[in-house]
């Protein structure tokens, strides 16, 4: 198709609009109503052009382009309009640019200077206050509001918070919340998105006043430090210090999207509790040291250990909050300098299930899809994820499908945010997956939804499958999961009945002692529908933080080498032997779990940490401080000092995000770099560096730590990764399996199991939680995460703001349960499991079953993982986070509260 | 920039996730007859709205809420709505609605004085109405009787070529007799 511009002939695409054409082909038509994330509205009239043989001028912003369209941007007529718009929007606004936060970037700042327009010689008084104690991080000024609705539209159309509004009309008009109350009060998630999309300086950043303007920045495009989605952003730099973040618009995992944790927790790099310099303890106390010091003592200590008892003794554990270099030479270290693979990362704790269970089924354990495809998916199938608050901005793809008429079915035993936003919402039991699924799939077969030719010639084992699943009839299910039948068989259909659909799950699903058998069982729900190795469509584990991908594909696992390259194969033992120089370890190493316990055995006597914190994120902490106390030598190399210095021999301080190059991967496999902005404090080193030292001083050369020589270094081991380099992902991160330079990175995985490879279905039986409730400890305790911290929140409690927001643990429970307790919303009470009890704040919520309570691990205050139990997933080594059994106290009171008998039924008053 | 109040050192919201709702007391449960057979979008919330004022005279704020519950509509498009039209009123009304026209004629007239006698004598300002819900004060730009200006307007009733004294008598009339009295135009 093509179109006339001012007399130039344009390409344009079906579906575009005038303006998006003329935007991309840099032809200038002043806008400001539009912006290229939402619908169109027309409202503003200044991007108006004449079209030949149209009557009146068009808005660009609206007009679709037809073939031989003929167009002009400027005439005479369109200028005086657009000049007198111009004017009528200065009479009504201040003239406040000389101290305006958005000077330099305002559009109508820009618009005035080229029409030549100035503010009226009587300047208009200010209607309103400045909206100021509202909440940490947006300020809103609408004297300075132009009415662009742009604000008002991308917190529905993108957020789905719908937390703004434009109230009244004429001249009173102003955006505003429902009864004009704080955005604190209203269901805002502090995204920022309207502060991003604001044209002009009625919303700006609060942590940025006064920090400098647009010119003042040094701009440093990087990936978000906090979760797996892993958005790109740009770093807004000034006299050293990190003073804004801005969403990069072009980055495919987020497209101009961010959270509250990406947008606003970016200065805790600049706190004072960071770690400034190497410490020893000497005679029971953390003391000051050198470099050399530090190394020399850790070094001397290791080899010392090395010779008494060989490798054998030591554990090492990466982490993925750090770049793949480091997480690339930690390995390196522990494997070719120490000699175990007794190498892990806190993904054990997390989706150590999904690399075992799709491994055994599909042949990898990543998100087959990408996160742009959940958009198009026509049915979703969540389970055990509460993603708008772990994966916010992935969760915005997840809302635009269903705004679009996609089925989205919710299995969660909390009421979520998701399971509002469901087509379909089953709440399940706690620890019930398998049966749902299994329930879903007898329907799916009893129906004849399977797809055939996939299920049988590109499967193995379906008869297996069918008998299996032939013993959960609906109602049976029913009777475990505490869903109706009808809703079960409901969702099959939904689901067995879509084109394609996509499976999206979290936490809820690996973090139990059946959580390998749980992703096998989604793994057989997509093969059974064929849903594998298609567009749209997959199995999608989330990963939890930034680089938890990237610590299990370098390697940060026993059992395994880069890209998944199994240890236990002799040909990649020689290739990675003859790269490193050295003789690799041969046995499979232990996992993080299993190491714990030969801590406190005394058969591990050293533990080199590098980002872990394992004392609050472990299950059972009490048990683990106590393995870890047994230790000889414990090295910790992280930003702050967290819990584990209080037990660490040797601290060192590493640079974190935001100074350290390297690359992280997100959770769709795609490799993106994160850059240096600022100077690490005091003399904190980078982590690669760390680990190139002690290697010298242990008397091998591993690598200089430079991050591209590092980097290719990893492309050159690892087939999967081998077309990565520096140059090809400077713009946008490229997604593995990438084999050569020309290789444009793999959308989506498993298209082969359609024409030369066969999956495997494997059937499982439900397995109830190793813990119920019983009489003393009636209720069910299931952990997660919140919105607005991240993990142990070393980054988010450092960040100013965010602790203003989400200052305290809280439990969660039902109000059924609060009455039965005889408990007061917002009462502290005490949490107890036989392992040991926490302290804690109560709130009612509708969004908690009865029966069930919830708690985050966010708090050192209260350390809900005192209480989790430590029973063990035998295939992955993942502790059941997701289900023990405690009872709830009032504080003062000792004697244990009895709960009546309804807590066996479950779940009836979520309304 | 550190704040200037730090904020209360409390979660946002009710619990996570959750808003709060506001209690004003009003009885809900009126709500669900008069929205019986409307369909759940966003297009009836203005017949919803309207009904509602039917019922309970005027918007309580936790009707608005219900209502948009209801209807599955955010609850600050509700509230959009509700304050874009002037049909709607999100505070009580008073019995009596006095209206003082503030058009040219009436203008010229004394509406000023009128209005400052009136906001005098009732206690309120304009768009307030009496904490006893008797009067409701408000203003509007032309009645369309400028012949007979200055003129206000008492619950429908039309009196003009007033001056202050003459107002504070109309005002009387109706808050001693309550009923609407006769009086010549
Ligand atoms: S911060 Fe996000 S949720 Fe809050 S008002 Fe702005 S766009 Fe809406
Ligand atoms: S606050 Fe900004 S984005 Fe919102 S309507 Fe006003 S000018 Fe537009
Ligand atoms: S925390 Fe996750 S969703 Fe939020 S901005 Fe960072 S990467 Fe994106
Ligand atoms: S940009 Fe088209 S009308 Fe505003
Ligand atoms: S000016 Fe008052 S009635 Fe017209």
């Amino acid at each position: 198709m093509q179109v006339t511009i001012n007399d130039r002939v344009y390409e344009a695409r079906e579906g575009e609009t005038i303006l998006e054409v003329a935007l991309r082909n840099g032809v200038r038509i002043p806008n400001l109503c539009y912006d290229r994330r939402l619908a169109p509205t027309g409202q503003c009239r200044l991007c108006l052009v004449e079209i030949e043989g149209a009557r009146g001028l068009q808005p660009s912003c609206c007009m679709v382009v037809r073939d031989g369209m003929v167009i002009r941007t400027s005439t005479e007529e369109i200028e005086d309009i657009r000049r007198t718009v111009i004017r009528l929007l200065l009479t009504e606004h201040p003239n406040d640019c000389l101290r305006c936060e958005a000077n330099g970037a305002c559009a109508l700042q820009d618009l005035a200077y080229e029409y030549g327009v100035d503010f009226p010689q009587k300047p208009r008084q200010p209607k309103f206050e400045v909206n100021e104690q509202d909440n940490p991080f947006i300020v809103r000024d609408y004297d300075k509001c132009i009415l662009c609705e742009r604000c008002v539209r991308i917190c529905s159309e993108v957020q789905g918070a719908n937390a703004l509004t434009v109230a009244c009309r004429g001249s009173e008009s102003v955006v505003s919340t429902f009864l004009g109350g704080t955005l604190m009060d209203s269901p805002c998630v502090l995204c920022g998105h309207c502060v991003d999309t604001c044209p002009v300086g009625a919303l700006v950043d609060r942590k940025r006043l006064g920090c400098g303007r647009t010119h003042d920045f040094v701009r440093v495009r990087t990936t978000c430090s906090h979760c797996g989605v892993g958005c790109g952003m740009f770093l807004l730099v000034r006299h050293g210090r990190i003073v804004a973040v801005e969403p990069h618009h072009a980055s495919p995992a987020n497209r101009g999207s961010l959270c509250v944790k990406g947008r606003y927790a970016y200065d805790f790099p600049h706190h004072p509790d960071r770690l400034t310099t190497p410490l020893i303890r000497r005679n029971g106390e953390l003391q000051p040291a050198t470099w050399d010091e530090a190394l020399e003592y850790v070094a001397t200590r290791m080899k010392q250990t090395l010779a008494e008892s060989g490798p054998g003794a030591f554990a090492g554990w990466c982490s993925s909050c750090c770049t793949n270099e480091s997480n690339y030479l930690f390995m390196k270290f522990m494997r070719a300098v120490i000699g175990t693979n007794t190498v892990d990362n806190c993904a054990r704790n997390c989706h150590a299930p999904t690399v075992a269970g799709l491994a055994t089924t599909l042949g990898a354990g990543a998100m087959t899809n990408s996160i742009a495809e959940l958009q198009n998916a026509p049915c979703i199938l969540a389970i055990g994820t509460n993603m708008t608050e772990t994966h916010p901005v992935l969760a915005l793809r997840v809302r635009k499908a269903v705004q679009q008429g996609a089925k989205l079915i919710v299995a969660d035993p909390r009421r979520t945010e998701l399971a509002d936003l469901a087509t379909t919402y089953l709440p399940l039991r706690v620890g019930t997956d398998i049966p749902l699924l299994n329930g879903m799939m007898h329907v799916i077969i009893k129906e004849g939804l399977c797809h055939e030719q996939f299920a049988t010639e590109r499967c193995e084992g379906l008869e297996e499958l069918k008998a299996v699943v032939a013993e959960y009839p609906p109602e049976r299910v029913a009777e475990i999961t505490g869903i109706p039948a009808e809703d079960i068989i409901n969702a099959a259909r939904e689901f067995g009945e879509a084109e394609r659909a996509a499976i999206c799950y979290t936490m809820g699903i690996t973090q139990h002692a059946c959580g390998t058998d749980n992703v096998q069982s989604i793994a057989n729900l997509a093969l059974l529908t064929g849903n594998v190795g298609r567009e749209n469509a997959g199995v999608n584990p989330l990963r939890g933080q930034s680089n938890v991908q990237g610590a299990c594909d370098m390697g940060g696992l026993p059992n395994v080498l880069t890209g998944y390259q199994r240890m236990d194969d002799p040909a990649v033992q020689a290739k990675f032997g003859e790269a490193w120089g050295c003789d690799m370890p041969a046995e499979i190493g232990l996992k993080h779990t299993e190491a714990i316990l030969r801590m406190g055995e005394g058969q591990i006597r050293c533990l080199y940490l590098m980002g872990e914190q394992p004392l609050l994120t472990d299950v059972d902490v009490n048990h683990a401080r106590h393995c870890l106390e047994r230790l000889d030598l414990l090295v910790m190399q992280d930003n702050f000092p967290g819990e584990t210095s209080a037990l660490a021999h040797v601290v060192l301080p590493a640079t974190g995000w935001g100074e350290t190059d390297g690359t992280f991967t997100n959770t769709e496999r795609r490799v993106q770099r994160v850059r240096r902005a600022v100077l690490p404090p005091g003399e904190s080193k980078p982590d690669t560096w760390i680990i190139c030292e002690l290697a010298k001083r242990m008397g091998k050369d591993i690598g200089s730590g430079n991050a591209k020589d590092t980097w290719n270094e990893i492309a050159r081991l690892t087939p999967t990764m081998a077309g990565i380099s520096y140059e090809r992902i400077e713009k946008t991160g490229l997604q593995w399996p990438c084999r050569t330079p020309a290789d444009p990175g793999t959308k989506f995985l498993h298209a082969d199991l359609w024409t030369d490879r066969k999956a495997k279905f494997m059937p499982v039986h439900h397995q109830p939680p190793a813990e119920l409730p019983d009489e003393e400890y009636p209720l069910v305790l299931t952990t997660g995460r919140r919105l607005y911290h991240y993990h142990t929140g070393m980054r988010t409690h450092h960040s100013q703001g965010i602790d203003d927001v989400a200052p305290e643990e809280l439990v969660e429970m039902s109000p059924q349960d609060g009455q039965n307790l005889g408990i007061e919303d917002g009462e502290m009470v005490r949490v107890v499991s036989r392992r040991g009890e926490v302290t804690a704040r109560a709130t009612f919520t509708r969004r908690s079953p009865v029966g069930t309570i919830f708690m985050s691990f966010h708090f050192r205050e209260s350390p809900t993982n005192v209480l989790t139990n430590p029973v063990l997933d035998p295939k992955a080594g993942i502790p059941e986070f997701k289900a023990c059994a405690v009872r709830v106290e009032k504080v003062g009171e000792t004697a244990p509260t009895p709960l009546p008998p309804f807590l066996q039924k479950g779940g009836d008053d979520r309304g | 920039m550190p704040m200037k109040d730090p904020l209360a050192r409390r979660w946002r919201k009710g619990g996570p996730g959750e808003l709060r709702r506001p209690d004003d007391g009003a009885d809900l449960s009126l709500l669900e007859d008069a929205l019986q057979g409307l369909p759940r979008n966003e297009m009836s919330v203005i017949p919803a709205l309207q009904r509602a004022q039917e019922v309970y005279g005027y918007l309580p704020e936790s009707v608005l809420a219900q209502i948009a519950d209801e209807l599955r509509v955010p609850w600050a498009r509700v509230y959009g709505v509700a304050t874009f039209y002037a049909q709607f009123h999100l505070k009580p009304r008073g019995r009596h609605i006095v209206l003082v026209c503030r058009g040219t004629a009436c203008h010229v007239g004394g509406a000023s004085e009128i209005l400052g006698a009136l906001e005098e004598r009732l206690g309120i300002r304009e768009g307030e109405t009496t904490p006893d819900l008797m009067f409701t004060l408000e203003t509007v730009a032309c009645l369309g009787a400028c012949a007979l200006a200055p003129v206000i307007v008492v619950g429908g009733r039309y009196y003009g070529h007033l001056d202050e004294a003459k107002t504070l008598a109309v005002i009387d009339m109706y808050t001693d007799g309550n009923a609407a009295p006769e009086v010549q135009p």
